[in-house]
């Protein structure tokens, strides 16, 4: 991007900067790295209570049938991504990967069955290029809209509920990954209890015009506390979530990425509707015989956090490397560094010793379950 | 005597030791840090090395050596507990002391308020 390029914004983007938000250039968009209360803080009190966070860079679509019928959407998804789209109730929600023809993870997503239409939501540095690729695959048949003039706030915490439900009583009886439309300080919006913080929580649709008011009425509840991308990034990583760029990319597959979980049986060999997406040929059989590696938590033994890009081997002296940190930092919640990386699928075993490259200095590292914190969804 | 580089870091001069760390400023910048980790006693280091690591949440950042000379103590207080970098900066905060080659190189640094209108 060159410097000439103006930065986008979000419907909420002065109201971060004037409540103290340090902004930052984060996929083109100008956004909130942390507030004055600092990451650390900003991390435990969503943890404790429940942090705001401002995810409007994201992308929001609408895929439609001509035919009016979300079947039609449903099937058509599912020529991109190796989910059970077709199965998906209305009012639910799901996560889904568009995959490339190597097998390899063009971008992730949520998408949502609202009764007539899919609702995704992709992200941001990935949006363009994502509704590129739906249109490419789709035209004719299908309706792909960017839903440019809403903005999209994620509340969560275990104090979420209340919080929301302050708004509107509705929300409290949504169970993780439902969705309905719900009417909020006026405004008309699309809430899925949903999140990307291993907490329990929402994500919410607003229209544009709207977004302020509703941030506000949020942020006049003394447990609801603004939380920058550096708290963002620190409770995703706890949670063992991916990092579309980070921990997932085109050179990963849904079996190498641990993601097995997101490709229900009916899409996997001998299911229902097998196949049928790109890369097929080459997932599917990795299903029976493993991927060559694979993304797995990493707990450093020491404090010293070993960040993404740092090189893993076997043994403090081996020259050969065995794998790669994609995501690291420090834990607040568990106060010990955390990581994520791929490995050798022979060295994935949780216990497993390895070793980070970090400053010239070979640092102990071991293989973890993933999360590291135990998740509060609120599961049906 | 109180001197500053431009990498924020400050020095208290006494007979030809600097006692070193890194100012109010930088703290803000940085926010809560984690984990630090010192030089060993002994080594000798030039203006410029990277001499000490900082690590925050988020991101790690290099201290910088101020001046030629020899690590001749470090406090082993902000390894085991980082949070007295940020509440004590400019005392209790303080990360190594350095035996300085030439003490007449301390006369090219900034004074405090030639580093307090740099940062503003």
């Amino acid at each position: 991007m060159s410097d000439t390029t103006e930065l986008g914004k979000t419907p909420l983007t002065a109201l971060n900067a004037r409540i103290g938000g340090k902004m930052v250039d984060f996929a083109g968009y100008e956004m909130p790295v942390q507030f004055p209360e600092g990451v650390m803080k900003e991390h435990l009190h969503t943890r404790a209570k429940a942090g705001l966070f401002d995810v409007g860079h994201m992308g929001q679509v609408i895929l439609r049938a001509k035919s009016g019928k979300v079947e039609d959407a449903a099937l058509a998804l599912e020529r991109l991504v190796p989910v059970d789209v077709l199965g998906l109730k209305p009012g639910r929600q799901r996560y889904g990967l568009f995959t490339d023809q190597n097998g390899g993870i063009l971008d992730d997503l949520m998408f949502a069955n609202r009764g007539d239409h899919l609702f995704l939501v992709v992200n941001a540095a990935c949006k363009a290029q994502d509704i590129a690729h739906l249109r490419k695959h789709l035209s004719g048949d299908f309706e792909i809209e960017e839903l440019t003039d809403r903005g999209l706030i994620a509340l969560q915490g275990p104090a979420a509920e209340k919080a929301l439900a302050k708004l509107n009583p509705d929300v409290a009886a949504m169970a993780f990954m439902d969705v309905k439309d719900v009417t909020l300080a006026g405004a008309s919006c699309i809430v899925s209890r949903s999140g990307y913080s291993g907490e329990d929580g929402y994500e919410i649709s607003v229209p544009a015009e709207q977004a302020v008011e509703l941030t506000e009425a949020l942020l006049a509840d003394p447990d609801v506390h603004p939380i920058g991308l550096g708290a963002r990034d620190s409770l995703r990583l706890e949670a063992g979530l991916c990092l579309y760029g980070n921990d997932i990319d085109t050179t990963t597959t849904p079996v190498a990425a641990a993601l097995e979980w997101a490709v229900q049986k009916v899409r996997r060999a001998g299911g229902a509707r097998a196949g049928g997406f790109p890369g097929a040929d080459v997932i599917l059989p990795e299903f029976e015989r493993g991927a060559s590696r694979r993304r797995v938590g990493l707990a450093p033994e020491g404090r010293a956090p070993v960040r993404g890009g740092a090189v893993l081997f076997a043994d403090e002296t081996a020259s050969e490397p065995v794998g790669m940190v994609t995501s690291g930092g420090f834990g607040p919640s568990v106060d010990r560094p955390v990581a994520m990386g791929h490995v050798a699928t022979s060295l994935s075993e949780p216990g497993t010793r390895l070793y980070a490259e970090v400053r010239g200095k070979r640092l102990p590292v071991t293989v973890a379950t993933l999360p590291f914190i135990t998740p509060r969804y609120k599961r049906a | 005597m109180l001197k500053y580089t431009e990498d924020h870091e400050w020095l208290n001069l006494a007979d030809g030791v600097a006692t070193v760390g890194i100012t109010n400023h930088a703290v803000e910048q940085l926010g809560d840090l984690v984990f630090v980790d010192l030089p060993e006693v002994g080594a000798q280091l030039a203006k410029g090395d990277a001499a000490a690591t900082v690590e925050s949440v988020k991101a790690a950042s290099d201290v910088y050596c101020p001046l030629d000379g020899e690590i001749v103590e470090v406090n082993e207080a902000i390894v085991n507990d980082p949070s007295i970098v940020n509440s004590d900066a400019q005392a209790a905060g303080w990360f190594f002391k350095l035996k300085l080659a030439r003490p007449a190189d301390a006369d090219g640094l900034m004074d405090e308020a030639a580093y307090l209108a740099l940062v503003g």
